[in-house]
Order: C-alpha cells, then sequence, then structure tokens
C-alpha cells in the first residue's frame, strides 16, 4: 500500500473552497485525508512548507501533433512539458496528420500516453470526417475509445446545418462540442488582428467580428440543441460579453482564454516576430483587459494554453507565411501568476480555479479537486519564484515562444500523477 | 552628419533630421546626373546586392543605375517564390546573401518585414525596396525630394493621397514622412481599401492625418495631388463594383484637378493605369511630375546608398 504524504504546504482546492495550511495524505494513489500534523506512519514525505498544494491543473487546449508531424512534437515529449508546467491532464485536440476521427485513432493516443506514463491525456475527437465540416465524425464511436470532447479545432465548422447537426448529435451522446470560433470568410488571408497595427505594419487582419459573429452563431444553435458548448481562447471583449450574457441566461456555454491572450497584445507584433502569431490573433489592449477583468469575475471557467509547437525552421519565415500557433504548458502558471495574480491582484485560488476545477467541469473531467477520495493529481508551485524563460530549457520538442527571457514569477516544484512524482523541479 | 544608421528600412523609425540629412545629401548628387559622365568614384570596391522577389523596372533599375553612379559594383538577383515555397527559410536565404560578402542589399518582398527579418541576421546594409503593403520609404523619400523641390518647402503644404491605400507601401512611407515634415496630409478611395484605424498610424495626433469620405474633400485646396494604382484584381475581392465605376469616383480629371490649390501638382508613383485613376490629360498636363520623380529617384538612391555605405573611412 503506497502512501504518500504532502506536509505544510498552502492547500488550495477551489472545489471545495479550501485553503488552508495542512498535511495532504495520499493512499493508492487517491487524496486520504487533508488535515494537520498528519503523522508519516511510514508515508513517503515530501515536504512542501512555503509552497502552494493544488489540484493538478487540467489543460483543455494542447496540440500533440502525434501521430504524423513528430518532428513537432510527440505525445511523449507534450507530455513532459506538461508536467513540467504542473498539468496532470491534457485534452489533445484532434488535429493531427491524419486527423483524429476516428476510434482507433484515439485509443492509439490513449496507448501512446499510457506508455509515455506522465499526463493523462485526453484525446478530443473531430467534429466532422477528416475536419472538412461536411459529414459528423463518428462521435459516439470516438467517445466509447476514450474521446472526452469533439472539435475541428482551427477549421471552424462554418456550414451552420452541420454544426446544429453535430450539436444535437453530440448532445445525445454527452459530448461537449469545442469551436474554434472564426468566421474563416470574414478572416482570410488575416494573420494578425485588425486594427492600427496591421495598418501600420501592412499585414492582413482578423477582425474582431470574425471571432465574435461566430461565437455569437455558437450561442444560438446552443440554444436551439441544447449541447453543451465551449468557446476555445476567446480573445475579444466583444466575445466574452456574449459569453457572459449566454451564462446569465443559464445556457451550458463554457469558455477559456490563454496566457498569451492576457499578456500580450498586437503591439507584440511591431519587429515581426512570427512567435507572436497564433489564432485567435494577440489582440488590443482593451480586450487583454477585458479578459483580466472576465478572469476576476468568473465568466472564464478555464485557461488552456493552446500549446502548438511548431519547429523552427517553420517558424523562422515570412511573417504572413509562418504557422499559427506557441507553445504554452511550460509558462502557463508563471504567466498566470505573474499577470493576474501578481500585477492585476486576481486572488490566487480564483487563478488556481481556473487551471484545475473549471477545466474538469466544463468537460466533466475526473480530478480537478482534492476531496477525499479524489484521484491524487496533485501539483506543487512556488507562487513567488522568479525565474527567466529559456525555451533552450523547455521539455517540449519546439522553442516557439513569446515569453523567451521574460521574467515571471510563480514556478511548478512538483508534480504528481495518481500520487506519483511525474516532475520534481532540480 | 545626422545620419548613422545600419540599415534602411522604413519611414517610421526615422528622425526629421535624418529624412532632412537624405534629402541634402540627394541635392547634390543630382548634380551628377546631369553632366555628361555621370560617374564618380565614391563607391568604388563596395558590392551592392539587388535582391528582388517581386517584379519591378523602376525601382530595381533605378538602384542599379544609383550605384554604378557611385561606381559600385551591383548584382540583381530576382526571385519569383517567396522562401516558404522554395522549402528555404529567411535564416538561409539570409546566409547564402551573407556569405557573397555584400556592402548593401536592396530587398523587395511581397511579405511586409522581411527587411526587418533580414537585417537582424545579416552584417550588409539592408535597404527596404519596397515590403509588401508595409513601407517603400526610398520612394517616399523622393517624392518629398520632388515635392520640395517644386514648393521649396513641405512643411505647412496640403497632401492629398488618393486610391488603393489597403494595399499601399508607398501611401504608408508617405503619410509618414510628409507628416513628420509638417505636412498635412488627407486619404480618399473607395472605403473597402481604407485599413481601418488609418488616421491612428502617425504619432502626431492632431489634424496632421484625415480620412476623407470623398476625393473632392481630401483634393479641395491641395498644394500636391498624389494619387495611386489601382490594380485590376482588387475589382475579383470585392473591393470596388468596377474600373469604370471607380475611374468616375475616384479618379483624377482635370476638373476634379480644379478644387485643388492653382498651382498644385499631381504625382503617381507608377505604373500609371491611363483612364483609370488618372486621366491621360492630366498625366500629361504640365501639372504632373511623374517623370520627375522617376528622375529624382536614382539621385535619392545614391543618397541613400553613399549615407549607409559609403561614408566611412572615405
Amino acid at each position: 500500500m503506497m502512501k504518500r504524504l504532502i506536509k505544510g504546504g498552502r492547500i488550495i482546492d477551489p472545489s471545495q473552497g479550501v485553503d488552508k495550511t495542512a498535511d495532504l495524505l495520499i493512499e493508492d494513489g487517491r487524496v486520504k485525508a487533508i488535515g494537520t500534523d498528519i503523522a508519516a506512519d511510514g508515508a513517503e514525505v515530501f515536504d512542501a512548507a512555503g509552497r502552494v498544494v493544488a489540484p493538478g491543473f487540467i489543460d483543455l487546449h494542447v496540440h500533440l501533433r502525434e501521430p504524423g508531424q513528430e518532428y513537432k512534437e510527440t505525445i511523449a515529449t507534450g507530455s513532459a512539458a506538461a508536467v513540467a508546467g504542473g498539468f496532470t491532464a491534457i485534452c489533445a485536440m484532434p488535429n493531427t496528420k491524419p486527423v483524429n476521427d476516428n476510434a482507433s485513432l484515439t485509443r492509439y493516443i490513449v496507448s501512446k500516453a499510457q506508455e509515455a506514463g506522465l499526463a493523462r491525456v485526453y484525446p478530443i475527437g473531430a467534429i466532422t470526417r477528416a475536419s472538412e465540416g461536411a459529414e459528423l465524425a463518428e462521435m459516439a464511436d470516438l467517445k466509447a475509445a476514450g474521446a472526452v470532447a469533439v472539435s475541428d479545432d482551427g477549421r471552424p465548422v462554418m456550414n451552420s446545418q452541420v454544426m446544429r447537426h453535430a450539436m444535437e448529435y453530440a448532445r445525445d451522446h454527452g459530448l461537449v462540442v469545442v469551436d474554434h470560433c472564426q468566421d474563416t470568410q470574414l478572416s482570410a488571408g488575416g494573420v494578425m488582428n485588425e486594427g492600427k497595427i496591421s495598418t501600420l505594419l501592412g499585414l492582413k487582419g482578423i477582425s474582431r467580428a470574425a471571432e465574435e459573429s461566430h461565437v455569437a452563431r455558437d450561442i444560438m444553435l446552443c440554444e436551439l440543441t441544447g449541447a453543451r458548448v465551449h468557446i476555445a481562447h476567446l480573445s475579444t471583449a466583444g466575445a466574452l460579453e456574449l459569453v457572459r450574457r449566454a451564462k446569465a441566461r443559464g445556457l451550458p456555454v463554457t469558455c477559456e482564454i490563454t496566457p498569451h491572450h492576457f499578456a500580450l497584445t498586437d503591439a507584440a507584433v511591431v519587429g515581426f516576430d512570427t512567435n507572436t502569431k497564433m489564432n485567435p490573433p494577440l489582440r488590443t489592449e482593451a480586450d487583454r483587459a477585458a479578459l483580466i477583468e472576465a478572469a476576476r469575475e468568473g465568466v472564464v471557467d478555464a485557461i488552456a494554453t493552446d500549446h502548438a509547437p511548431h519547429h523552427e525552421d517553420e517558424k523562422m519565415l515570412e511573417y504572413d507565411q509562418a504557422p499559427f500557433g506557441v507553445i504554452g504548458l511550460e509558462t502557463a502558471l508563471g504567466v498566470s501568476l505573474t499577470i493576474l495574480h501578481h500585477t492585476n491582484g486576481i486572488a490566487l485560488s480564483r487563478v488556481v480555479e481556473m487551471l484545475t476545477v473549471g477545466p474538469a467541469r466544463a468537460f466533466d473531467l475526473a480530478g480537478g479537486g482534492l476531496a477525499v477520495g479524489a484521484v491524487a493529481d496533485v501539483t506543487v508551485f512556488d507562487p513567488d519564484r522568479e525565474w527567466a524563460v529559456d525555451p533552450q530549457e523547455f521539455r517540449s520538442k519546439s522553442h516557439n515562444t513569446p515569453f523567451g527571457g521574460w521574467r515571471l514569477r510563480g514556478q511548478v516544484v512538483a508534480t504528481f500523477v495518481a500520487g506519483n512524482p511525474v516532475f520534481l523541479a532540480q | 552628419m545626422a545620419f548613422n544608421r545600419k540599415d534602411l528600412l522604413g519611414i517610421r523609425e526615422l528622425s526629421v533630421e535624418e529624412i532632412t540629412t537624405i534629402l541634402d545629401t540627394a541635392t547634390s548628387f543630382k548634380e551628377i546626373n546631369e553632366r555628361p559622365i555621370k560617374k564618380v568614384p565614391t563607391l568604388r570596391g563596395k558590392t551592392v546586392i539587388n535582391f528582388f522577389f517581386e517584379s519591378s523596372t523602376r525601382t530595381r533599375t533605378s538602384f542599379e543605375i544609383a550605384a554604378k553612379r557611385l561606381s559600385a559594383d551591383s548584382i540583381n538577383i530576382s526571385a519569383s517564390t517567396s522562401s516558404v515555397t522554395k522549402g528555404e527559410t529567411l535564416a538561409d536565404t539570409a546566409r547564402n546573401l551573407q556569405a557573397m560578402a555584400p556592402d548593401a542589399i536592396v530587398i523587395r518582398h511581397p511579405s511586409p518585414g522581411v527587411p526587418h527579418q533580414l537585417a537582424r541576421l545579416i552584417d550588409a546594409a539592408i535597404i527596404n525596396g519596397g515590403d509588401g503593403a508595409h513601407e517603400h520609404p526610398t520612394q517616399a523619400l523622393l517624392d518629398a525630394f520632388t515635392i520640395r523641390e517644386q514648393k521649396g518647402r513641405i512643411s505647412g503644404l496640403r497632401v492629398a493621397i488618393i486610391g488603393d491605400i489597403r494595399h499601399s507601401r508607398v501611401a504608408r512611407s508617405n503619410t509618414h514622412l510628409l507628416t513628420k515634415l509638417g505636412a498635412q496630409v488627407r486619404i480618399a478611395g473607395p472605403r473597402p481599401l481604407i485599413p481601418p484605424d488609418y488616421e491612428s498610424i502617425v504619432e502626431d495626433s492632431s489634424d496632421a492625418l484625415m480620412v476623407c469620405d470623398r476625393i473632392e474633400e481630401a483634393i479641395e485646396g491641395a498644394d500636391v495631388v498624389m494619387m495611386l494604382r489601382i490594380q485590376r484584381e482588387r475589382m475579383s475581392e470585392a473591393f470596388f463594383p468596377s474600373l469604370k465605376e471607380y475611374s468616375i469616383q475616384y479618379g483624377l480629371t482635370l476638373k476634379r484637378l480644379e478644387l485643388a490649390a492653382k498651382d498644385a501638382i499631381v504625382m503617381h508613383p507608377g505604373p500609371m493605369n491611363r483612364g483609370v485613376e488618372i486621366s491621360s490629360d492630366v498625366a500629361d498636363s504640365s501639372r504632373s511630375l511623374i517623370l520627375e520623380q522617376v528622375h529624382n529617384g536614382v539621385a535619392v538612391r545614391m543618397a541613400i546608398l553613399f549615407l549607409l555605405i559609403g561614408a566611412e573611412g572615405e
């Protein structure tokens, strides 16, 4: 019987409203007890004094690139990056090559993740076959094989009737529909936020309307179908307002925001660093401020990284030719704490909520809390430790981060999955 | 000397002093172009590569002549494809150019920012010969040179820039340069061809830059009317209905030109679509400085080459 005692940390578990200094006892991969002065009694002791002990972080939005683009990332390297960033569970988007639109591919991902033995990897299946936006993927089959949600991330379903049917079908099979909201006709050719900076740089813009009109459509379809809809990586003030109103009306809509969208604006594109190119694009200061306020007041369910590895050779291209996307697993906590907590005063427990129980509830995932009997996925972090981001030190195969050289405050100390240490700093 | 840069990437980052230095230097070089023997040894032994990823006759030839009149060796490389379609990264492109040990590289590329990206990787002076819809600094400098020569000043002038602003690097570079030197710039064109927030791209928040709803409003009282080329393929992207309607609504005719100041001059960066954005009677009138712009381009580019790679050790 394996026992582990995480001793003397500040336990922050928003799922139970817990924020206190206590010991956490783990037995057989599950939380056995939370209390003061729990005796070691043969348990392996991890000293967490001065650190925060939180449920393992959950990232709803990761691109692992396997199968098909293993030169960018593999399930093993992506999992290693995840646990180094404090994530004990990650949801893998289906835009692999081929697209994860069938049960055998889903099973392949699950088995590769088990082989890696680090983070829990939850595949997200495609909404439509090959994510081509026409015929529905075999969602029930995908779910039986382990898919936790469906999405055509990166290739939004433009045909509203197809999307409606997808939502109706997904609802009956208990799947959340995750949408990358973007009217791809309105955004055609765009490489950055449309506005003053795109005009200045002569780069083609992606208007806020391209995102917001699609969010509005999805909310209407959510109301029409009753399906659970999760809006991925919201980036504009207007899109947040739409979600806020939908939630106020009781619709089953959830949403996520990314660290890069609340840390950076389109001003970062001046200089043409392709690590500032992602989709949706970095927006304006007003949008960034709205994201931070929405995070504070609770409209945002989850912080997700949209971890999108690309090889250096692919990113070292003309700005308008380079692929969209940046990695984020290993900087998510540092950026979130630096921007949301240290700079904008959002409570530590609220930041932890968006990394744990928030995402767990959005997709009905195990974990996200440390109630007695829950799986013992635990992240221990130092909320104040300063560190400099050196992309060459990442576990990820790729280095395409906009945060290289940044000094961040807040760092992961240890990550446990089912009570076993899968990452220990230094 | 008020010019101490490795590269000329755009107008936006230049100071008024730097711009004035370039224009003043060009004045002294213009005289060389009027001599019977149009050559000086200033850049002997220097190598200038003209690296053009987009077709260009005017700009490339102008740079080539400018280099030759300063006795530099100039080499033209044309590439019809971007590095990505060749399977080469920009870094590889940069390393290859660097290996040839040029002193200056003039680069034209359809993607905004390529000169800036290359400048970080290459020791040679990079001159932006036009990058997508971003900047075309040498065109703006030769336009300013021409205006200054004709009007004796730039400050206080009213300049109308008309046409496809969205896709125009010339409009952006001229907007920066003319407002920096104290002119008032008025923009007009079909609204789909005016990029969002255009009036906010200059630092000066006063009325130095205005976007007008109608071409007449922009031209009224103008000292300079600058027409931009309209590309036919924009029609298929639904930016405006037809060339016929464009010429009626936005073309410069003698009648419209009457709204401008009595001594207004007309400019066009070329190549012109006669009968579309500009009528032939305007283009060929005494008000038109279109060929003078081309003529001055050589002197301005000589000045830029000299300031970037000629000043040291001479």
